[in-house]
């Protein structure tokens, strides 16, 4: 497993008297195959979850995956760490399925034929074969997720960052987006607030008002939570 | 949003045609329509464009929906040209209106957004000395069709949110909110787009 590293982290947005910090505090070594984040909304999870591909430069401390800082080798670091976000309108970029698949194997110096296998392939262990020509936007918001992370899986990423990837689904999608994410082999970090998502984690981390105030296992973890809001 | 200037899948000539070819084939069509000054003209080649769909095998359903938005606007051009240059006129300026937006039409219907995108990529290539980036333009192309629906979609919350809160149809009431998510969404597109490497 790849191991990312955050040492002495804060983050701030916004500069003088509107400056809201959002992260306090914060040094984790993450190597477990598994991780959950937990926590109340604003609590600083997001931010923290586009720290680990670069999206967000930490105001202070450091962040690497593998020994490559997000700051000085964010590409590299981006090629490592796929992300998906809540909502996968805004993650899909191209018209039609197939075409949002293919994006992220641009420039990677693949032939043709090597691009269309690996989409048929992607498209096939997601359930999308049938809407290889469709346009996104009639997808429903499950299957819309679905390509969302098969249009990251198809780049291998070694870590796959989820941030809240359920919030918007159903039952029955969320369950088959928890289905998926269980039997990859890569390292996960998931932001959620369906807790029975986590369980089989290895690690889940509990953030209250940017810091983490507690780190363990999934059921002691989601315990912490729970006294929190009671 | 039937379908509209979305592809519709096959392998017709048509549609295994380069998209460059075709490009060029609807540029050289505009400017064709020069010579179309009579209606009958018009009407020949109105029919020769239902059998170019007819030979891509597009629906006649999507046919008609590719010109159902124009609707308003053929009826409000065609009564004044009828008033101000008499039926040959008018007949003519409507039909050949929806002769060019039917050809374009059939294009983007036969031809995938990325081979599009490609071909216009290759087309700008030689702008790269004038520090254009061909891929960002490409990337340009593809994200303004891909905003379409979505901007669509925004649109319909935004009117259910002011429908549910009984705000009736006052402009702001539409447009501030409109304008909010329309941002809010550019900048969640713009972090999609970095984390999916597209900066790097």
């Amino acid at each position: 497993m790849p191991l990312i590293e955050l040492a002495g982290v804060d983050h701030t947005y916004g500069l003088g008297p509107s400056a809201r910090v959002v992260l306090r505090g914060l040094d984790l070594r993450l190597g477990e195959q598994r991780v959950g984040v937990i926590g109340a909304n604003g609590s600083g999870k997001s931010t923290f979850a586009r720290l680990l591909n670069g999206l967000v430069l930490p105001t202070e401390g450091t962040v690497t995956v593998d020994g490559l800082d997000t700051r000085a080798d964010g590409r590299a670091v981006r090629r490592k760490v796929g992300f998906v976000f809540t909502d996968p309108d805004a993650q899909i970029v191209m018209p039609t399925v197939a075409e949002d698949v293919a994006f992220g194997l641009r420039r990677r110096g693949l032939d043709r034929r090597e691009v269309d296998q690996r989409v048929a392939a992607a498209l096939a262990a997601y359930g999308l074969a049938d809407h290889r020509d469709h346009p996104a936007h009639l997808l429903s918001g499950g299957q819309k997720q679905l390509l969302a992370l098969a249009s990251v899986l198809v780049t291998e990423p070694e870590v796959l960052v989820l941030d809240e990837p359920t919030t918007l689904l159903d039952l029955a999608n969320s369950r088959r987006i928890a289905d998926v994410v269980d039997a990859l082999p890569q390292q996960v970090v998931l932001v959620t607030h369906s807790l029975d998502l986590l369980a089989g984690f290895d690690r889940v981390l509990v953030f209250d008002d940017g810091a983490v105030i507690f780190d363990g296992v999934p059921g002691d973890a989601i315990a912490h939570y729970r006294k929190l809001v009671t | 949003m039937s379908g509209l200037g979305t592809y519709s899948p096959g392998d017709s000539l048509l549609h295994r045609l380069p998209a460059g070819a075709k490009l060029l084939l609807l540029v050289a069509a505009a400017l064709a329509t020069h010579w179309l000054d009579r209606p009958w003209r018009v009407a020949v080649a109105l029919l020769l464009t239902g059998v170019l769909y007819a030979a891509a095998r597009i629906p006649p359903a999507l046919l008609v929906a590719q010109v159902r938005p124009l609707w308003w606007l053929a009826v409000v051009l065609g009564a004044f040209q009828w008033w101000a240059n008499g039926w040959r006129t008018a007949a003519d300026v409507v039909g050949v209106l929806a002769l060019l937006v039917l050809l374009a039409a059939l294009v983007t219907l036969t031809t995938r957004t990325t081979a599009m995108v490609d071909t216009v990529v290759r087309l700008c290539r030689p702008l790269r000395h004038v520090g254009v980036e061909p891929e960002r333009i490409g990337l340009l192309l593809a994200l303004g069709i891909r905003s379409v629906p979505v901007m669509i979609g925004l649109a319909r919350q935004v009117r259910e949110a002011q429908l549910a809160r009984g705000l009736g149809t006052s402009p702001t009431a539409f447009a501030v909110p409109l304008v909010v998510r329309s941002l809010r969404h550019a900048d969640a597109l713009g972090e999609a787009l970095a984390a999916r490497g597209v900066d790097d």
